[in-house]
């Protein structure tokens, strides 16, 4: 579903802040995978996200989606087959425009929008059958603007929206970082059920070992712009959290301090 | 001159004689605004191309009645020519990567010599008497000072038909994609919106409202002056803030978007009533500007000043020195 071929980003080449973000990185993701990321500061996890997204064009190597190379298409192209949700829960959402018109908006994404009418009244019943779902009450609130909402209830409409338009992959950048920790949960939850629920491909980034380890069915840990460990199957579901700081210790060599307070 | 001087120099009735005029004129200010607004509050461009646009489209309007084309078609080619400045604002903006507030400077400058170059000098003027009103031979001028009831009613009309068209176009899906991209760029982009075109757009249309209110202001005054958009902008603002205070205040739950763009035209009646009653308290015409500039300043700090009356580091001081001397 996703190749990303030798791909290399290095930031303010030539100057004295250069750094080398992605170095020669290769992932291969099958229809269905679920892959939790994890890493310490800096390792280039949503360098990774951002490549694949096409916030900027990488340096070298290629990324194709779906057998679409889509190495020179730019962010808005490629939003037709990416659905993401940020780590800031103000950046998914129109905070101005009302919870329709965004999903409005999210419904159409890939598509060409013409003069037809924005929010049309069939979206609305299926908006409200989905928004019900999330269990939030925001089925009742179809006209309120999404800058009343709480945090929790952006990054779950913001989810909604990415999955709206079934996406070929899903982009979930720390997306409950931002967020306390019961509702932390009830997020990660709803992902778990919209991945599923839509048999979505999915990159999920998290500081948390323990959330990367319970969730998805594959587990990349980077370190300095390289994957250093990518466990899947029945390997990932026996994995424990102290593993996995051994084994990160084991490849990250002499960051194995810092690290492990950042990772746990 | 003493107090009783003063006040017995001032006519009630002068006063109300204008009124009528003033309207018809804070109407034609009023749908510049609603151009205004379209970049400032719905793209979160701040456009300064304006104060030339609205030039832009006196002169076109001028030359072409004056070469004698009917007044309507010269005001729908005026609405193409400021359409085409905004694109040119919209082109230094998306694809040069010029801040939007320099390059609407940067046309804006520009204008004033292509301005100079339409008219051929600093004004032209076509008058009424010799082309006569649209209602009389069909090709006439749409509004004029000598008609100021008719004048009115027209104004109404054309506004009414502008906040019509951009209820509907801002309701559509291309519409609300404009929208998006100026309450959030970021997730614009991640929803597949070229948030570049939309601006361009959004600048284009703008400027050709604000260019089609130039025509009918020179169709008004029957003159065109290459110095008749200056400070439009800071007019098209006041109108806006006016009017939308005026709309929340009356409408608690906040308001209709049409409703709301039919308050910014109200707005800018507002506006241009407050000028004529300040000429009329003889105050020096030369200190216009400075008011106008002092009144959008407030209005638009009204939004911080009123957060702050609820929550400042003052505040906080002044909390915490009464809780200690409570204790």
């Amino acid at each position: 579903m996703l190749e990303i071929k030798n791909v290399s980003k290095t930031f303010n080449p030539g100057t004295i802040n250069e750094k080398h973000a992605l170095t020669n990185l290769s992932l291969s993701l099958s229809d269905g995978d679920f892959v939790t990321v994890i890493g310490g500061n800096g390792a280039g996890k949503s360098t990774l996200l951002n490549a694949v997204a096409g916030v900027w064009p990488v340096d070298s190597g290629a990324i194709l989606i779906d057998g679409e190379d889509v190495t020179g298409m730019p962010e808005y192209k490629r939003a037709k087959y990416i659905g993401r949700v940020f780590q800031d829960p103000m950046m998914g959402t129109a905070p101005n425009m009302q919870i329709e018109e965004n999903l409005a908006l999210a419904l159409r994404r890939g598509k060409k929008r013409g003069l037809k009418w924005g929010v049309t009244n069939a979206e609305r019943e299926a908006y409200r059958e989905k928004l019900a779902a999330l269990g939030l009450g925001l089925e009742d609130r179809l006209t309120a603007k999404v800058g009343l909402l709480s945090g929790g209830q952006r990054q779950a409409l913001t989810l909604l929206m990415a999955s709206l338009q079934t996406p070929k992959l899903l982009l979930l950048d720390e997306h409950t970082a931002a967020l306390d920790p019961g509702t932390a949960k009830k997020v990660l939850e709803l992902s778990d059920k919209i991945i599923s629920d839509n048999k979505l491909t999915a990159l999920m980034i998290t500081h948390n070992m323990t959330d990367a380890i319970r969730h998805g069915n594959r587990l990349i840990m980077m370190d300095r712009g390289r994957i250093v460990l990518d466990i899947s199957g029945e390997e990932k579901s026996r994995l424990t959290k102290a593993d996995l700081l051994e084994r990160f210790a084991e490849k990250a060599g002499v960051q194995e301090e810092t690290d492990s307070v950042l990772l746990s | 001159m003493t107090m009783s001087v003063y006040l017995s120099a001032l006519s009630v009735t002068n006063l109300i004689g204008r009124m009528p005029a003033a309207v018809a004129q804070g109407i034609i200010w009023g749908l510049m605004a609603l151009g205004v607004f379209i970049t400032f509050r719905l793209l979160d461009i701040p456009d300064m191309t304006v104060d030339g646009s609205f030039a832009t489209g006196g002169a076109v309007t001028v030359m072409l009645l004056l070469a004698g084309m009917p007044a309507w078609a010269a005001l729908l080619i005026a609405i193409v020519v400021g359409v085409l400045t905004g694109l040119c604002t919209g082109f230094l903006h998306t694809k040069l990567g010029i801040p939007a507030i320099l390059a609407g400077i940067l046309t804006q400058f520009a204008l004033y010599s292509i301005n100079l170059r339409i008219m051929t000098k600093a004004n032209q003027t076509a008058s009424v008497q010799k082309f006569g009103m649209f209602w009389e031979n069909g090709n006439g001028f749409l509004v004029s000072s000598l008609h100021i009831t008719q004048a009115i009613l027209v104004g109404l009309v054309v506004a009414a038909v502008i906040v019509a068209l951009s209820y509907w176009y801002f309701g559509t899906e291309q519409g609300s994609a404009l929208r998006a991209t100026g309450d959030n760029p970021a997730m614009s982009r991640a929803q597949g919106i070229h948030i570049e075109t939309m601006k361009v757009i959004g600048l284009g249309i703008s400027n050709g409202i604000v260019a089609l209110a130039g025509g009918l202001m020179t169709q008004f005054q029957g003159t065109a002056d290459v110095s008749m958009g200056r400070g439009a902008i800071v007019i098209g603002l006041a109108a806006i803030v006016i009017g939308e205070i005026l709309c929340d205040a009356i409408f608690s739950k906040g308001c209709n978007f049409a409703v709301k763009l039919s308050f910014i035209i109200f707005g800018g009646v507002i506006y241009y009533a407050v000028m004529v009653v300040i000429l009329w308290l003889k105050l020096d015409p030369n200190d216009l500007k400075l008011f106008t500039a002092i009144i959008v300043a407030i209005f638009l700090a009204i939004p911080q000043l009123k957060a702050r009356s609820k929550s400042s580091f003052a505040r906080s001081k002044k909390r915490a020195l009464s809780e200690r001397s409570d204790a």
